[in-house]
């Protein structure tokens, strides 16, 4: 199964910003094992932009779509076989980046 | 009852969790078992009037809910034929990497006490699913609509299935922590049925404790090294000994102190002690006890005390102080402070009960503890404010009106 794996950031309580290191040679075993399918980090939240196309004319908003105190700051795709395994590395994870991570199925 | 009838309860009450466990595990799919179990059920209470038991019932069960299963599928399939393809095939009993134990019912237990869900759906669904309640049942137990007793349930089912939580019984590595989590879960079950909240039910749901006690004996069959499981089938069974006489005729809690020792049931007694005894046995060879085994070894000396005046008071305090190492909450030092008031006197106990006063001040326990400390130190006024608050916060009827008797009583 593959899993949406978004660490998350939190502004009232913002992890510690050396994690990259570790981040990367985490990312080497996850490739190593078979689990890796996808990994980035975004960028900060002010640079996204909202498109609405829904209606007559496509309109453009500055700012994330959701104002929040958390919100994502990169995502991995994982290949896991179960659950199980998912949340084993992302319990890793969440120490690695110092952050809370979700794991969501793919459908 | 005909005695189909009650070969039929019986056969539930043992059968239910196999046949769901072996028809999940050839079909990879709660609900069907689920469903399946259901009109396997059903079938058997159709039939064994007229055709008579039949010699294994669990295995005519299981080959009965396994077509019933294959049934739906083929239903399913002839609406969405790709999407149930899958479904057919999938394992027919292959070889996986497994635990120390293979039953199907282990794996069952962990799936519905799976961390991934939420603790009031991991209770329901193992109430469902492993106990065999229905869902009015559950809805009763928990004095929730069943409508959402029956919304928890199907939620869980999804997400065990779209997020791929494994039918499996966990790696050695993992086990202890898992085992503590389906503790937690029939502990749950166990406390809801023993001291049940809400006004308008009985104050013991023995419906609740007996299912708890069910449920972990059968962990402890499949668990049978498992201390933490031992432990906790002694708590509860040394805590369900005491049942009849915790209650008084007028529907008021009966405090250990004052219970008619009499009314305890001995061969309930008598099961826990030995299963303590193991446990000490183990702690004598190294093994170091954890949370369940301290409290039933604290139950065992309660209910080793003819009187309540022959109490060993000392090793109760001893017990909790292992207790207090491995679970620092303040609802253990509270329960360490009600001892010491017992060896140490009310003045000693006074210190520590205080102490607790903002981590417990929403804890109805904590001010009808603190009361009866004042009340022994003759500090009525106080004792009766402490009661008051005790009262208000109380969710339990018998409770409330052993509260309300102890506060009256004060001048």
């Amino acid at each position: 199964m593959q899993y949406l794996v978004s660490v998350i950031a939190d502004q009232s309580n913002p992890g510690s910003t050396d994690r990259q290191p570790a981040i990367s040679s985490f990312n080497e075993r996850l490739i190593a094992e078979g689990y890796w399918v996808f990994a980035g980090g975004l960028a900060d939240t002010t640079a996204a932009t909202v498109i609405d196309n829904r209606g007559e004319q496509a309109v453009f908003s500055d700012g994330p779509f959701v104002e929040s105190k958390e919100y994502l700051a990169g995502v991995w795709v994982w290949e896991a076989p179960d659950l199980d395994v998912a949340l084993k590395l992302a319990t890793e994870a969440s120490k690695i980046c110092d952050r809370k991570i979700e794991v969501r199925p793919f459908q | 009852m005909s005695d189909v009838a009650v070969a039929i309860t019986r056969v539930h009450h043992e059968e239910w969790a196999r046949v769901v466990a072996a028809v999940t595990r050839r079909f990879g799919d709660l609900d069907i078992a689920e469903e399946a179990a259901a009109e396997a059920f059903a079938t058997a209470v159709e039939r064994w009037p007229a055709d008579g038991v039949p010699p294994n019932p669990g295995a005519w069960l299981t080959t009965t809910a396994k077509r019933k299963a294959i049934d739906r599928i083929r239903r399913e399939n002839k609406r969405d034929d790709k999407h149930e393809e899958a479904r057919v095939v999938y394992d027919d009993g292959s070889p996986e990497p497994l635990g120390a134990i293979d039953d199907d019912r282990l794996r069952l237990i962990f799936t519905c006490c799976h961390p991934a869900l939420a603790m009031e759906a991991r209770l329901a669904l193992t109430l469902r699913m492993v106990g065999g309640l229905t869902v009015p049942e559950i809805a009763r137990a928990f004095l929730v609509a069943e409508s959402a007793i029956g919304q928890r349930i199907t939620r869980a089912k999804a997400k065990i299935k779209a997020a791929g939580v494994p039918y499996r019984v966990p790696s050695a590595e993992d086990l202890p922590v898992r085992v503590s989590g389906v503790l937690t879960v029939l502990f749950l079950v166990f406390n809801e049925g023993y001291l049940a909240t809400g006004p308008d039910t009985d104050p013991v749901r023995q419906d609740l404790t007996t299912e708890a006690i069910r449920l972990t004996r059968l962990i402890r069959v499949l668990l049978p090294d498992d201390g933490e499981v031992a432990g906790l089938l002694a708590l509860m069974l040394l805590i369900e000994a005491r049942c009849t006489a915790r209650v008084a005729a007028g529907g008021e809690l009966v405090a250990l102190h004052e219970q008619d020792r009499g009314a305890w049931d001995t061969a309930l007694i008598a099961e826990g002690h030995r299963l303590v005894r193991e446990r000490l046995a183990a702690a004598a060879a190294g093994v170091a006890p954890g949370r369940y085994q301290i409290l039933a070894a604290i139950n065992a000396v309660h209910t080793s005390a003819r009187d309540v005046r022959d109490t060993d008071w000392s090793q109760v305090v001893a017990l909790y102080d292992q207790l207090i190492h491995l679970d620092p909450s303040p609802i253990v030092a509270l329960n360490r402070a009600i001892a010491v008031a017992e060896l140490d006197g009310p003045e000693v106990a006074f210190a520590a009960v205080d102490r607790l006063a903002t981590e417990l001040a929403g804890y109805h326990a904590y001010h009808a503890s603190r009361a009866d400390v004042l009340r022994r130190l003759g500090r009525s006024q106080e004792a009766r404010a402490a009661y008051d608050i005790a009262i208000d916060l109380a969710g339990n009827t018998a409770e409330t009106a052993y509260l309300t008797r102890r506060r009256d009583q004060l001048r």
